[in-house]
């Protein structure tokens, strides 16, 4: 059964259409990737998913229930965690994780349980009576999580979950993901740090409110980018860019921080060209490697075609 | 009981905040305590102690018994006794007194034979409302006096004065008429709008800046649920400053209250909710903690002070302001509340004030529902 069905969920602001009749379905027990940059229709799709707005047009349904009909169902299966992390800073941890298992209906026993378990999964118990406000930033992170699974919830939301947390954290936090999903919680997460998609079962691409890819990371890779791609580092980068770009060999190139991926028709034969062109121009070459395509280059790739057809 | 269930978590949460910021907690109770005792010190609209100047030159037996008439009230204090035109000019200048009586030569003279006397008083009306109360105490005391010199002229020719109307005024309620009396049900007004609006409107606010709002908008408690239990801790706390408000009433400023006590606790009980109210509108309508300050302070403060009646009489408003004064809950509360602790009435003198306080509130939170609605939308 598919824990979250989405078809051609539609959302406009006005004349603005932020998300354009998207569909997808999601396992039960997935960890089930959101990609896109800022401003995608990321967000807009995960608060008309739990109930935080109302679509426009299309239909869904969460754990089984419908978010137009069956709001009360919805919200009770689903677990919601926003990039602001939100929760009281002046309450302490054990004060936020009762009041939200207060909200969700838990008392005694079953409140007690599960607030073990929420700080036993967050690691959180020795922290248990400090100010929820004196924390840093990526225990308040594994809190807000704690908070938003007390009650159970078969579906869980989670907007942006690792944004201003230090990379440390963020592994630590994709660990807790994967206890949850192990445990049959399916789990839908947007982000822009394409990395962390690495760890999804199943990812999809929407660029401007459009569904643009979707399939599991490999998939991805091995459907769009055939050719092999070489990572270069050299100086005068942006010379090197702009002569590369004009060599019909070259597929396609970007620039990624310092360095520069270029896609090839051929390994070895891209490599000598590249050495001929960068002595005729006198840049020096200071590394040069093939290397595994990344999510990165699905997506820049797809972003790029889509911005040179013109609609 | 699935309500109360839902709205304890709520409300245990609210009362855990508040009582972890006792600084905000503080200004609650204490800025409208000290308020009523500033106010309620330090305001008096009674004019008394009217520094006096007295130009007496005619000293006979008769000017010392009109300065004396002026005098034998707390209204006036004789301040100085001047010899000249020119000392009236400088003490009026300098501000050291606020009315001169001027009593002519002959003054006795003419008096004793009969014909007209005249006295000449000076007002200093740079402060219209002291003004209007001197002249009016000085037009009495004088018109008293020669009253009774027209009595005592009569008596020695054998013949009695028939006054054609004896006039006796009482004054009901507030015999002694005093402005605290008439002003403790407005400041209880003020300040209890004043916390009210200020206190629930923040505690909504900062909860949707800080995105838990949001968080419990996914959560299965529905909205009036999640509203009750926010509104009501914010409730108790002000009934407990209302408690508050009228003890210093009582005890520090002897206002007792004279009608029912049901009554008086179902009028604060309706003007609370229209408070909480209020403040739930104005929590709906801003995003940020500033602008609901600011917001909130407008709307509780502006229209309880000027517009409820508490410091201007509505009856002498002109008309658009007078219709404008129908949306703010003060002027019935006020309306209301002085009819049941001074004058301990029954339902029929405020049972319109509160009906004007149901359809406010229930105008209220029907707005901020569609409100709230449609911003989820």
């Amino acid at each position: 059964m598919a824990a979250i069905e989405v078809k051609d969920l539609t959302k406009k602001f006005g004349a603005f259409t932020a998300v354009d009749q998207i569909s997808f379905d999601v396992k039960e027990g997935q960890i089930f990737g959101f990609l896109g940059a800022n401003g995608a229709g990321k967000s807009t799709t995960i608060r008309m998913l739990s109930g935080l707005l109302a679509p426009s047009s299309g239909d869904a349904k969460v754990a089984g229930f419908d978010i137009a009909t069956q709001t009360e169902q919805v919200k009770r299966n689903i677990g919601y965690m926003s990039q602001k992390f939100s929760l009281y800073n002046d309450l302490t941890v054990e004060e936020n994780l009762n009041f939200f298992g207060g909200v969700y209906g838990l008392t005694n026993e079953k409140l007690k349980k599960r607030k073990q378990y929420a700080l036993e999964m967050s690691h959180l118990t020795e922290e248990s009576k400090r100010l929820t406000g004196t924390l840093s930033a990526g225990f308040k992170q594994r809190l807000a999580l704690g908070c938003s699974i007390i009650h159970e919830p078969k579906v869980i939301f989670l907007d942006e979950p690792t944004g201003g947390v230090d990379p440390v954290m963020r592994k630590g936090f994709w660990e807790l993901i994967n206890i949850l999903s192990d445990g049959g919680t399916t789990i839908l997460v947007t982000t822009h740090y394409l990395d962390e998609a690495e760890f999804c079962n199943e990812i999809i691409l929407i660029d401007a409110g459009k569904l643009i890819a979707r399939g599991a990371p490999s998939e991805l890779k091995a459907e769009y980018i055939k050719s092999p791609i070489l990572e270069v580092e050299c100086s005068d980068v942006n010379t090197a860019m702009s002569l590369l770009s004009q060599q019909n060999w070259v597929r396609e190139i970007s620039l990624f921080g310092t360095t520069l991926h270029i896609q090839v028709q051929d390994e070895n034969a891209g490599r000598q060209e590249l050495q001929k062109l960068f002595d005729a121009n006198r840049i020096t070459l200071t590394r040069i490697d093939r290397i595994a395509p990344s999510l990165e280059d699905v997506f820049i790739h797809l972003v790029e075609k889509r911005e040179l057809k013109p609609e | 009981m699935n309500f109360f269930n839902n709205i304890y978590p709520i409300m245990w949460k609210e009362f855990l905040q508040i009582r972890r910021d006792p600084r905000t907690l503080a200004v609650l109770f204490l800025v409208p305590t000290l308020l009523m005792l500033f106010v309620g010190f330090a305001v008096n609209f009674d004019v008394t102690h009217i520094k006096l100047a007295v130009l007496d030159d005619d000293q006979t037996e008769q000017s010392r018994e009109l300065i004396s008439s002026f005098t034998n009230s707390d209204y006036f204090d004789y301040s100085y006794s001047v010899h000249n035109q020119q000392e009236i000019d400088n003490l009026l200048d300098d501000g050291k007194v606020a009315a001169a009586v001027i009593i002519p030569r002959k003054f006795s003279d003419h008096i004793v034979k009969g014909d007209a006397s005249t006295v000449q008083v000076i007002v200093d009306g740079s402060n219209s409302s002291t003004a209007s109360s001197v002249v009016g105490y000085t037009t009495g005391a004088i018109t008293s006096f020669s009253a009774n010199l027209r009595t005592e002229a009569l008596q020695r020719v054998n013949k009695t004065l028939n006054i054609p109307i004896d006039f006796r005024p009482r004054v009901w309620y507030n015999p002694d008429l005093s402005t605290i009396k008439f002003q403790i049900p407005g400041l209880i007004g003020y300040m209890l709008i004043l916390t009210c609006v200020v206190s629930t409107t923040m505690s909504i606010v900062r909860e949707k800046e800080r995105g838990t709002m949001e968080q419990l908008v996914v959560s299965q408690v529905t909205p009036f649920e999640l509203i009750s239990g926010k509104l009501l801790p914010y409730l108790i706390i002000s009934l407990l400053l209302t408690v508050i408000l009228l003890s210093i009433s009582f005890f520090v400023f002897g206002v007792a209250i004279k009608g029912s006590f049901i009554y008086l606790i179902s009028t604060i009980l309706l003007y609370l909710v229209c408070a909480l109210s209020l403040g739930l509108w104005v929590s709906t309508i801003s995003n940020s903690q500033q602008v609901a300050f600011q917001i909130a302070t407008l709307v509780s403060t502006l229209p309880s002070n000027i517009l409820s009646g508490f410091i201007f009489p509505i009856r002498s408003m002109p008309i658009p302001v007078q219709i404008a004064t129908n949306f703010t809950p003060a002027k019935f509360f006020i309306h209301a509340i002085r009819a049941i602790m001074l004058k301990g009435v029954g339902i029929q003198s405020f049972w319109d004030d509160w009906l004007a306080m149901i359809i406010f509130a229930s105008a209220m939170i029907f707005i901020s529902v569609r409100r709230l609605k449609k911003q989820k939308l």
